[in-house]
Formats: C-alpha cells, sequence, structure tokens
C-alpha cells in the first residue's frame, strides 16, 4: 500500500520535475512541453507500454497531461478494431471527450468571472 | 503616476492611449501652449501602426508624423524634431512616445495571462508616456546635435534577451557620434543609453573598452536607474517610455540645475517583430543619439515637479535666473 503511494509519487515528481527542468534549461515554451508531453504519451500507448505504466504508477502517470496523449491513441485503437479505418477518425476524441469538454467549459468559467489585472 | 496598470479602460491599449493623451496635454499646460500653437507632432509608440500615438494625435490640429524606431522612437522623433526645427521647417513641435507592460508583452512576446517564464537577464517594458516641447527658443535645456545610427545585427535570436542585442548598436553609435564630433567620451557629463538593462549596460561598457573608448566613470542607463532592486523586474526596464521619462523627468531638470552641463542621450531599438523571431531571425537593432546641454537658464515645466523642487533647493546659486 505504502508502496503505491511512494510509486505514484516518484512517476509524477519525475516527470512534472523533467519538465521544469525542460523549461528552465532551454528556450522552449510551456506548449511546446505540453505538445511533447501529450506525443510521449501517445506513442507509449501505440507500443502497448502505457498501460503497463498505469498499472504500476497510476496517478503518477495519468494526472500529467501525457494521459491525454493515452487518452487519444487508446480512443482511436479502440474504434479501428470495431469499424476500421474510419475510427482513426470516430475514436480520436471518443474517450476524450471529457477531458475536452470539461477544458472549455471551466475555461469559459474561469474567464467568465476573472479579468487579469496585471 | 499611473496605479492601475488599466488606466481606467477596458483593455491595454486603451490605457496606453489614455496615458499618451494625458502626457501630451499636461506637456503643452506645462509650457502655456494651446494644440494649436504646436506646429508638427513626431511620435510613436510599441503597438501595431502606432495606434496609441496616432489616437492621441487625433484632437490636434497640427501635422503629425509616426516614428518608429522600437525603444529608440523617443531620440529618433527628438533628432528629427531637433533637425526640422534648424532647418525653419517648425517653429515649434512636440515628439511624444508611449510603452505599456501588458500591451507590450502581448504585441511582442505572449500575453502575461499565458504565463510564459521570466529569466533574469529579462528586461520590464516600462508603463510610461513622456514628451517634449520643442521650440526655436532658447530655454532650460538645448538641443545641440544629433547622431542616427545604423542597423546592427549580431546574430542574437532570442526576443527576451534585447538588452544584449542592442548593446553592439549602442556601442556603434556612440563611436560614431565621438568620431563626427572629434570628441572624446570624458567631454559628455554623462552618457546614458535608453533600455539595454543590466545586461546590456555591461556589455556596452565591455564593447567600448575593446574599441579603447572608456566610459565607465560617466556612463548609466535609462532601464538600469529606472527601477529599483526590490522591485523585481529582471535586467530593468525597458520600452520607449523608458528613456523618455527617464530624460525628461529626471536628466532634463538635473540638467537645467547645472547637475549637468552636457549629455549624450541614446534610445536603443530591438527592431524585431513577433511574426519574425517566432521564425528564428535574428534581431536587427538600432541607437540613435541626441546630445542635450545645459545653456544656464531656468525654464518652468521642465522634468517633474518634485524633481525640480528638490534640486531648486539643494543648489542655491540659481536665483534670480529664472527664464
Amino acid at each position: 500500500m505504502l508502496i503505491d503511494y511512494l510509486l505514484v509519487f516518484l512517476a509524477g515528481g519525475l516527470i512534472c520535475g523533467l519538465g521544469q527542468l525542460m523549461l528552465d534549461f532551454t528556450d522552449y515554451s510551456p506548449a511546446h512541453l505540453l505538445v511533447l508531453l501529450v506525443v510521449i504519451g501517445c506513442v507509449l500507448t501505440g507500443l502497448g507500454v502505457y498501460s503497463n505504466l498505469k498499472d504500476v504508477f497510476g496517478a503518477g502517470v495519468t494526472v500529467p497531461v501525457m494521459n491525454f496523449g493515452f487518452i487519444l491513441t487508446k480512443g482511436v485503437l479502440m474504434e479501428i478494431e470495431e469499424s476500421g479505418f474510419l475510427g482513426l477518425f470516430t475514436g480520436v476524441l471518443e474517450r476524450a471527450s471529457a477531458g475536452v469538454s470539461a477544458a472549455i467549459i471551466i475555461s469559459f468559467l474561469i474567464a467568465v468571472i476573472f479579468k487579469p489585472k496585471e | 503616476m499611473i496605479t492601475d496598470p488599466r488606466h481606467g479602460q477596458s483593455s491595454w491599449e486603451l490605457a496606453q492611449i489614455k496615458m499618451t493623451e494625458d502626457v501630451v496635454n499636461r506637456a503643452l499646460e506645462k509650457v502655456n501652449l494651446a494644440k494649436g500653437d504646436i506646429d508638427y507632432l513626431l511620435a510613436g509608440d510599441l503597438l501595431d501602426q502606432l495606434v496609441s500615438s496616432n489616437f492621441a494625435a487625433r484632437d490636434f490640429p497640427a501635422a503629425f508624423l509616426g516614428v518608429y524606431g522600437a525603444c529608440s522612437t523617443m531620440i529618433e522623433a527628438l533628432g528629427l524634431a531637433g533637425v526640422m526645427i534648424d532647418g525653419g521647417a517648425a517653429k515649434k513641435a512636440l515628439a511624444f512616445t508611449s510603452s505599456h507592460y501588458q500591451a507590450t508583452e502581448r504585441q511582442f512576446r505572449t500575453p502575461n495571462e499565458y504565463g510564459d517564464k521570466y529569466p533574469p537577464y529579462k528586461q520590464r517594458t516600462v508603463t510610461a508616456g513622456g514628451a517634449f516641447v520643442l521650440t526655436n527658443q532658447s530655454g532650460g535645456a538645448q538641443l545641440t546635435e544629433a547622431t542616427f545610427g545604423k542597423i546592427v545585427d549580431l546574430g542574437i535570436t532570442d526576443p527576451k534577451d534585447l538588452g544584449g542585442a542592442m548593446a553592439p548598436a549602442a556601442a556603434d553609435t556612440i563611436l560614431q557620434h565621438l568620431e563626427d564630433t572629434g570628441r572624446s567620451a570624458d567631454y559628455y557629463d554623462l552618457i546614458v543609453t535608453g533600455d539595454l538593462g543590466k545586461v546590456g549596460k555591461e556589455l556596452t561598457i565591455d564593447l567600448l573598452a575593446e574599441e579603447g573608448c572608456d566610459i565607465k566613470n560617466n556612463y548609466d542607463d535609462c532601464g538600469v536607474l529606472i527601477y529599483n532592486s526590490n522591485q523585481k523586474v529582471g535586467a530593468g526596464g525597458s520600452g520607449c517610455g523608458c528613456s523618455a521619462v527617464v530624460t525628461a523627468s529626471y536628466l532634463l531638470p538635473r540638467l537645467m540645475h547645472n547637475n549637468y552641463n552636457k549629455i549624450l542621450v541614446l534610445g536603443t531599438g530591438a527592431l524585431l517583430n513577433k511574426t519574425i523571431s517566432l521564425q528564428g531571425e535574428t534581431i536587427p537593432c538600432i541607437a540613435h543619439a541626441v546630445v542635450i546641454e545645459n545653456n544656464g537658464k531656468l525654464s518652468t515645466g521642465i522634468g517633474r515637479e518634485n524633481i525640480r523642487n528638490d534640486l531648486a533647493t539643494s543648489i542655491e546659486d540659481l536665483s534670480g535666473v529664472e527664464d
């Protein structure tokens, strides 16, 4: 039990720590880092590794934005099994719809409520 | 002094326009001139198509010339206005500029809401506007010479490191000016650059030292002067407004009150835009210089009032020379 917490903490910390190092020591912007993490998530899912990582590290790999890559790719792979090539188009937002919709709705609400001052 | 970056307006850009209008009106008010007394307006700023200057000039029945030299705009406008007056094209000209931190960030880099990182060598654009009234009559300070610079591009590509990019242009113009006039650097009581910040200031000193020109003792930078070290602004201030307010509010009254006799003021500009720097291109830079000399008179209106008052009480022998 305790070892699970430790693994989650270490994996999540490692991903975020590496991301912070990239922001601090390179010229890349937060947008570059975001895309890079999502692509890594996609690639790992395509290779079939991501599910295993999830089993071991749990929230450590599902909370960082890498998991968005997993959801996108997983949706595509599942739809391809069911409806073939067309699954590439129908599946990409299938499982990600909750995440995308939540991001849009929450961003909208925040924009309505707050006004930047500085 | 503005404490609200929105200045009571609904956007940063409108705030900058309002601020520019305010500073222009205040400048005219101080010298008791009406808008109709001005022959030419020379102005520019950092927003696309110089909108804040254009909008501020709407109310004037005077010819308007938009000037763009990025952060060197103030000095470029001063130099050009001086040339026009010297050549007889104008009797009274008004040169002004402004810059606004939040509006400039989204114009040149990313909007602040995006939350991009702020490295220690980055400078903070000064939210400020400055205006100079130039006439063919003599007052407390006299614009005697101008040296317009050429573009220098040594290949820096990081739009956050403008001080480092602009320093070679500043050094080039200083050398050109000294060569043209046959003077040495110690002719001036102060040589001041517009907005190089801490990084660019050191670099300029080094670059000039390599050319055998020592300016360590009489050199400073408006970007370094404008903020104190507790204000957490990285390498210092930048923007059109930086050199404008430091020169107009701080240096001119000191000049008039004999703290300095001759100063060389440089405006330093990084001539990039957002699109081209995202495409990885280098940053061409420019520096223009003007010489401002004290001519032994005191004229009302120059500089910020409290700075003038401080100087007036600290220096005794100026009573009776009020112009």
